[in-house]
């Protein structure tokens, strides 16, 4: 049935009957641009959501230090824990399998100006990896660096209302502002999804900070993330791991809860993921209604060509075509339309987002995109229930005594 | 098919012979398309047996028939009934075609039915620039290329003015002439008694089964 004859036998029939060809081609490939379109408008604003709740890095853990609850170990209940410089250095060695990357976090606040301008301004001690934890974007010259850690540089990374602030329209890299007595060089200014707040922060080498303060090595927070790989399952144990060890170390009871707390970013988001999934539901289902619709298109057009050819197929038996032949004939035909038709719907929807792109940022649809295994499996999924479609009409067409097929009406 | 039984016919038995022409005649309603039509397997019978070329036609499935109509059977309808968008040639070649047939051996049988209907140079038209006349040749041909053993014509002539009905019966009287076995439902009496055998149907049942002396088409044109 798939021999050169047969097909030359198809190509025949589309090719002398343009009209029908057009419509049944034209309702396939308009499903499957619609399909393309919506799922990447869909997705679109999923991604803005994303952008909107979603700015800070989604693997990370926050460790706050707290007050211990109960005796232990020759200790008394009340005591404060304080993290130091070690506790960064002991995490790292201890858990290279879980740990991407970790960061102490110190938080000062205070004056800070440039010439005749000042304000009151956070800054923050941190290592160059915060950069990640923060996905803070840098607008201009650099993030601190390990060669800053190492050396205590007095360089500041500013951000951008910092600088709106304190230079306006001047250019602040490779400017001086005072913290505390102290000059620093502005290497870097940054902008950061987070919002105004974050982008009036001020970052400053940790040990900086710490040589200012006397050389101590107190920490005030501690920043890591997990390796994503290990998914919510494998950050879990590592919580769970990290916490046993930190306890350890700072003698502080299994028991006691409130030595220090951890805010875990991988749990907070699984709450604004559950907004996204809702999201999500409702795409997909805008896309299956979609294609639902994409599907009953099809079958339409294939009853309406199989009710159109009753005659020809009536004509065909009495020369002597048997049922199954008609099947295939109407299924390969239609199956081959639903084809070219479906992949140049496809391209035809795909080349439109990429087309629109950002362009409607501005109704919250960013950067919509359909990802290529999505957009091949709906059209394979049109292709299978067109011929679905395709079957039912053309096996009544195969049925149906020539007689009457070929009455004159 | 609704639950309404009618019975069309009522006791038929007759038999064809190798190269006869029989005309089946009668008014309408009396059963002559339907009798045709069992013949042609295009129509089920509710009883009784039906034997073609000593073959027995029981308990047929619709590809069985469809195998029976192409090799046993070749059909000319009243209204032509050629696919429109196929030409000349590809319509004669198609009963070939579900003979599973080469498509170049197919062209070439096809081009020799059409030059014996006398249309060679049409074989590459479309039905629709032909005349009533040339398309019920084309049809002739077409029911001709795949070698049955019985021609069976649904007037025939039916649509056709009556200087080409003669022209086209007298194409018929040809191909008998050659041998083969022609059944033509009319009822038209001149077109009947172009026929060697009258077959009167009415409600049913034959009423007259005579031979007659055939007048050739050739006469009127």
């Amino acid at each position: 049935m798939f021999s050169r004859d047969s097909w030359q036998e198809i190509f025949q029939t589309i090719k002398k009957n343009k009209l029908r060809t057009f419509l049944s081609g034209f309702t396939v490939s308009l499903g499957i641009f619609i399909f393309i379109i919506l799922l990447g408008l869909g997705n679109g604003l999923k991604n803005s959501f994303n952008e909107f709740f979603l700015d800070d890095a989604t693997n990370t853990f926050f460790f706050f230090p707290g007050t211990t609850s109960v005796p232990y170990k020759g200790f008394k209940a009340n005591r404060r824990i304080q993290f130091k410089n070690d506790d960064i250095k002991d995490i790292k060695q201890n858990f290279p399998f879980f740990l991407e990357y970790i960061s102490p976090i110190l938080f000062r606040a205070g004056i800070i100006s440039y010439k005749n301008k000042s304000n009151n301004y956070s800054y923050r001690g941190v290592a160059p990896v915060y950069q990640f934890a923060e996905q803070t974007i840098m607008m201009q010259g650099r993030f601190i660096n390990e060669d800053d850690v190492i050396n205590k540089a007095k360089y500041a990374v500013i951000g951008r209302l910092v600088a709106k602030d304190l230079f306006g329209s001047e250019q602040a890299i490779g400017k001086y502002i005072i913290i505390q007595n102290t000059a620093y060089k502005i290497v870097g200014t940054f902008q950061d999804a987070g919002g105004d707040r974050e982008e009036r922060y001020v970052y400053l080498p940790y040990t900086t900070i710490q040589l200012n303060e006397k050389n101590t090595d107190k920490i005030d927070q501690i920043v890591l993330a997990f390796k994503p790989e290990l998914g919510y399952a494998g950050a879990m144990i590592f919580e769970e791991k990290l916490t046993k060890f930190l306890k350890e170390k700072h003698s502080i009871s299994p028991t006691d809860e409130s030595g220090f707390f951890i805010r875990n970013v991988a749990d907070n988001l699984n709450k604004n993921m559950q907004y996204a999934d809702i999201l999500k539901l409702i795409v997909s289902f805008v896309g299956i209604g979609t294609l639902i619709a994409g599907v009953i298109g099809i079958s339409n057009i294939m009853v309406f060509v199989v009710k159109e050819r009753t005659k020809e197929l009536g004509i065909r038996k009495a020369l002597g075509a048997t049922p199954f032949s008609i099947v295939a004939m109407i299924l390969q035909e239609s199956v081959f339309i639903t084809i070219i038709a479906g992949y140049v719907g496809m391209i035809a929807g795909v080349f439109v987002l990429r087309f629109v792109g950002d362009s409607l940022e501005n109704y919250f649809i960013l950067n919509p995109f359909i990802d290529t295994g999505t957009a091949i499996f709906s059209t394979i999924i049109l292709i299978i229930f067109g011929a679905i479609a395709g079957y039912v009409p053309a096996k009544r067409a195969a049925r149906i005594q020539p007689i009457v097929a070929l009455r004159d009406e | 098919m609704g639950s309404n039984v009618l019975h069309v016919l009522k006791g038929i038995n007759f038999s064809v012979e190798k190269g006869e022409l029989v005309a089946i005649m009668g008014s309408s309603g009396s059963g002559k398309s339907t009798l045709l039509n069992i013949l042609g397997m295009l129509d089920l019978l509710d009883s009784g047996t039906y034997t073609l070329d000593g073959v027995p036609i029981v308990n047929l499935n619709e590809t069985k028939a469809a195998k029976y109509r192409n090799k046993f059977l070749g059909f000319v309808f009243q209204s032509f009934n050629l696919i429109n968008y196929k030409s000349a040639l590809e319509n004669v070649a198609l009963p070939l075609y579900y003979q599973q047939i080469p498509r170049k051996e197919r062209e070439e049988v096809a081009m020799q039915y059409l030059k014996k209907v006398g249309l060679s140079e049409w074989a590459t038209h479309l039905p629709s620039e032909l005349s009533g006349g040339q398309k019920q040749r084309v049809a002739i041909a077409r029911a001709l290329a795949a070698q049955p053993k019985v021609l069976l014509a649904d007037e025939p002539t039916g649509a056709l003015d009556s200087t080409t009905s003669y022209e086209v019966m007298q194409l018929i009287q040809e191909i008998n002439d050659e041998g083969k076995t022609i059944l033509v439902v009319t009822h038209e009496p001149d077109i009947a008694n172009m026929c060697k055998r009258i077959v009167q149907l009415k409600d049913g049942v034959i009423i007259e089964d005579k031979k007659v002396i055939q007048i050739r088409a050739s006469d009127y044109v």
